[in-house]
C-alpha cells in the first residue's frame, strides 16, 4: 500500500445549528484524516455528532445546520471552495456514501436497475448497455448472483441485506476514492453484518478505497478497523491504531466504552457489563466547563492504568500516548490540560472534582 | 399487478351493482312517479292508468330488475317530458360535460402541483404563504359567487369572454376556472404535504449523496412519489368536478348533463335523473378504479398489499 496518500483530510470541522434555546454546537474542532485503503473508525455514541461529520464532508448537512472548516480536502481538492454544482460531480463519483438504512434508502418507486444506472449516466456518460454491464458487474462482486434478475427487481422484493448490497454496489460504481459508511450495518442481523463487513473489507483490498466507517459498535471496530476516532459530545477525544486503542485505551471516556464491551471468557457470566456514569452534557451554546466531569466511573483510580502522555508541541490540547505518534488523547477542557501530564498518570484528573 | 387489476375491477363491479340499486329505490321513494306525469288535475283513473302503462303497478324489484336489464343493454328508458330516449339526450351532452370536467381537473393541477411543489421547497416562505392564501380563497369562495364574479368582470365589463353557451372554446374559460379553483386548495395542499415529507427522506439523502442535480432529485426521485396521493384526490375530484358542473353549467348555461340533470329534477324526470346519477356514479367508480391502478404502476408495493 502507498504509505500515507492521504484522501481526506480534514481539519478543524464545526458544525453548528441554532436550536431555540441558542446554538447547538454538536461537532466542534473535528480533525481526521483517511488515507487511501485505509479504514477509519469513527467510533461513538448516538448524538455524539458521527454522523453530522459524515454528512458535513459529503456537504449534505441539514439546511439550518452550519459548516465551518480549516481544512476539508478530497484528495488534495478544497471542498469548501467548490459550489453545490461541482460538488454534485463529486458525490458519489469520487466520494460515495453508505447509509445506515437500507429499508429506506432506495426509492421504492423505482427499479434497482435504474436507481444503480443513474450515477453512471450522471458521472461515466455511458451508454445504457456499457452502464448495465457495469452494474451487473457490481452486483455480482457485491455478492448478489445471479444479478441479472435483480435488475428488474423493486427495492421492496430485496431484503435488508441484499438492500445493503445494492447499496454498496451504487457507492462503488464510479469506483471512489472515498466511501463514508454511516453505520451501514446497524440495521441488519447480525450475520449479515458479519458478511457485510466482510465484503467491505474484500473490497477495500480490491479497490484501495478509503473508507469513513461511522459506527457505535465495538465489535464492528475491532473487526474491520485500521485506525479509530473515539467521539464524544462533538469532539473527538482519543484516536489511534486499532490495537493501541483497544489495548491501551487514555481517555477515560474511550477506557468507560471499553467496560461496557461483553468478551466471552474474560468477563464473568454474572458481573453486570461496565457503564458510564451521568449524562452526555447540553452542549448548547458556550460550553467552557469539562464535557466529561461528573461521568467519572467511582473505582477509575483503583482501575486505573496509568500511561505516559506527552504534549504534541503543535497542536493544544493533544498529548501522544506512550510516546506513539499515532495515538493522541484531546482534551475538552483548560482544566484537564493544565493537570493533563501528570494527573493522567497518577491517575487523577482535575475535572473529575468538580 | 395482473391479479390485482382483476381484483379492483371485480370490486368496481360490485360497488356499481349496489349504486344502481340505490338510486333506484331512492328515486322511487321521493315521490309518486305516476302524479307527476299525470300532472295536478288529474282523476284517479288516469292516474292508475299511467301506473300501468309506465310500470309503476309492478313490485318494486321487478321494476329495477326491468330498468337494470334494459340498462345493461344501453336502454335508459324515455324522458317523461321530451319523450325521447334518455341515452340520446345524455350522449348528445355528455361531451360538454366531460370536455369541461377534464379541463377544469387539467386546470386545477397544472396549478396545484407547480405550485405545491414550489411551496414545499421552501416552507414558510413568501411563496408559500401566497399559496396558502390562495388556497384558503379557494377553499372559502362558493363556486356560484366565484363563478358570477367572473362574469362580472370578465364578461360584464371588460367584455374578454363569453358568458353563456358552448359553441367556442372561450366559452369554456370562464367555467373551467371557477370549476378548477374549486379543487385547487386540497390538491395542492396534498401536494405540499407530500413533497415536504418525500423530501426529507432517505432515498432522497440518496438521490443527492449520488450526485444527481437537483431537477433530477425534485422531479424525478421526490414528485414521483409526493404525487401518489394527489393522483388518487385528483380521480375523486375530477368525478366531483362532473357532478359539480350542475351549478356552472347552469350558471354558464353550457348544456351538458349537469345542466340537463338540473332541468330533469325540476321537473321530475325520473328516468333522466336516474340515469345521470348512474352515469355519474359510474364515473366515480372507473375514475376510482383508474386511480388505483395508476397508484399500483407509480408505487409497485400498492399491488404487493
Amino acid at each position: 500500500m502507498d504509505k500515507n496518500e492521504v484522501v481526506l483530510e480534514v481539519k478543524n470541522l464545526s458544525i453548528d445549528i441554532p436550536v431555540s434555546q441558542g446554538v447547538l454546537h454538536a461537532v466542534d474542532k473535528v480533525n481526521l484524516h483517511v488515507d487511501r485503503g485505509e479504514i477509519l473508525c469513527v467510533v461513538g455514541e448516538s448524538g455524539c455528532g458521527k454522523s453530522l461529520t459524515s454528512l458535513a464532508i459529503m456537504g449534505l448537512l441539514p439546511k439550518n445546520a452550519q459548516r465551518s472548516a480549516e481544512m476539508l480536502e478530497l484528495k488534495q481538492e478544497d471542498l469548501q471552495k467548490l459550489t453545490e454544482r461541482q460538488l454534485s460531480d463529486i458525490r458519489g463519483n469520487r466520494m460515495a456514501m453508505i447509509f445506515q438504512e437500507p429499508m429506506t434508502s432506495l426509492n421504492p418507486s423505482f427499479t434497482i436497475e435504474n436507481q444503480l444506472l443513474e450515477p453512471l449516466f450522471r458521472h461515466r456518460g455511458l451508454s445504457k448497455h456499457d452502464a448495465r454491464s457495469l452494474v451487473i458487474e457490481m452486483l455480482e462482486l457485491v455478492g448478489i448472483k445471479p444479478a441479472e434478475p435483480r435488475l428488474r427487481q423493486y427495492p421492496h422484493q430485496l431484503s435488508g441485506g441484499l438492500r445493503q448490497r445494492v447499496m454498496i454496489a451504487m457507492s462503488l460504481l464510479c469506483n471512489p476514492d472515498l466511501i463514508i459508511a454511516d453505520e451501514p450495518t446497524t440495521a441488519l442481523d447480525v450475520t449479515i453484518q458479519a458478511q457485510i463487513l466482510e465484503l467491505m473489507m474484500g473490497l477495500r483490498e480490491k479497490f484501495k478505497t478509503g473508507i469513513l466507517f461511522i459506527t457505535h459498535d465495538m465489535g464492528v471496530v475491532a473487526n474491520i478497523a485500521d485506525r479509530v476516532a473515539v467521539m464524544y459530545a462533538g469532539q473527538i477525544v482519543e484516536e489511534g491504531p486499532v490495537a493501541e486503542i483497544f489495548d491501551n485505551p487514555a481517555h477515560p471516556y474511550t477506557r468507560g466504552l471499553m467496560s461496557c464491551i461483553p468478551v466471552p471468557g474474560k468477563v464473568d457470566r454474572d458481573s453486570a457489563l461496565g457503564t458510564i456514569p451521568g449524562m452526555v452534557p447540553s452542549i448548547v451554546n458556550e460550553f467552557q466547563s469539562c464535557r466529561f466531569a461528573g461521568r467519572w466511573d467511582e473505582n477509575y483510580e483503583e482501575n486505573f492504568t496509568p500511561c505516559n502522555l506527552t504534549e504534541v508541541s503543535t497542536e493544544k490540547r493533544s498529548f501522544k500516548v506512550n510516546s506513539n505518534k499515532n495515538h493522541l488523547v484531546h482534551f475538552c477542557c483548560d482544566q484537564c490540560l493544565d493537570q493533563s501530564q501528570h494527573t493522567l498518570t497518577e491517575g487523577r484528573w482535575l475535572c473529575r472534582t468538580q | 399487478m395482473i391479479v390485482y387489476t382483476i381484483k379492483r375491477i371485480f370490486v368496481a363491479f360490485l360497488i356499481l351493482l349496489v349504486v344502481s340499486g340505490l338510486t333506484f329505490s331512492l328515486s322511487h321513494l321521493s315521490a309518486d312517479p305516476a302524479l307527476t306525469i299525470a300532472g295536478e288535475q288529474a282523476s284517479d283513473e288516469d292516474i292508475e292508468a299511467v301506473r300501468k302503462l309506465y310500470g309503476f303497478d309492478k313490485p318494486v324489484v321487478e321494476q329495477y330488475f326491468n330498468w337494470l336489464s334494459s340498462a345493461l343493454q344501453g336502454d335508459l328508458g324515455k324522458s317523461y317530458h321530451y319523450k325521447a330516449p334518455v341515452v340520446e339526450m345524455i350522449s348528445g351532452r355528455i361531451g360538454t360535460t366531460m370536455t369541461l370536467g377534464f379541463l377544469a381537473i387539467l386546470f386545477a393541477l397544472v396549478v396545484s402541483i407547480p405550485l405545491g411543489t414550489i411551496a414545499a421547497m421552501r416552507p414558510n416562505s413568501i411563496i408559500d404563504r401566497f399559496a396558502l392564501l390562495l388556497a384558503v380563497f379557494g377553499q372559502a369562495l362558493p363556486t356560484f359567487w366565484f363563478a358570477l364574479m367572473m362574469i362580472i368582470l370578465f364578461g360584464v365589463w371588460l367584455r374578454w369572454l363569453p358568458i353563456s353557451g358552448n359553441t367556442s372554446w372561450a366559452h369554456f374559460v370562464m367555467p373551467t376556472i371557477a370549476l378548477g379553483y374549486y379543487a385547487t386548495p386540497a390538491l395542492m395542499r396534498l401536494t405540499r404535504a407530500g413533497m415536504i415529507e418525500v423530501l426529507s427522506s432517505d432515498y432522497i439523502r440518496t438521490a443527492k449523496a449520488k450526485g444527481l442535480l437537483p431537477v433530477s432529485v425534485l422531479f424525478k426521485h421526490a414528485l414521483r412519489n409526493a404525487i401518489i396521493p394527489v393522483v388518487a384526490l385528483a380521480a375523486v375530484w375530477f368525478g366531483f368536478m362532473l357532478g359539480g358542473s350542475i351549478v356552472i353549467e347552469t350558471i354558464f348555461n353550457l348544456k351538458g348533463i349537469g345542466w340537463l340533470s338540473y332541468d330533469a329534477l325540476l321537473r321530475s324526470d325520473l328516468p333522466v335523473v336516474q340515469a345521470i346519477v348512474l352515469i355519474f356514479a359510474s364515473f366515480y367508480v372507473i375514475l376510482t378504479l383508474f386511480a388505483d391502478l395508476l397508484n399500483a404502476y407509480l408505487d409497485p408495493r400498492i399491488s404487493v398489499r
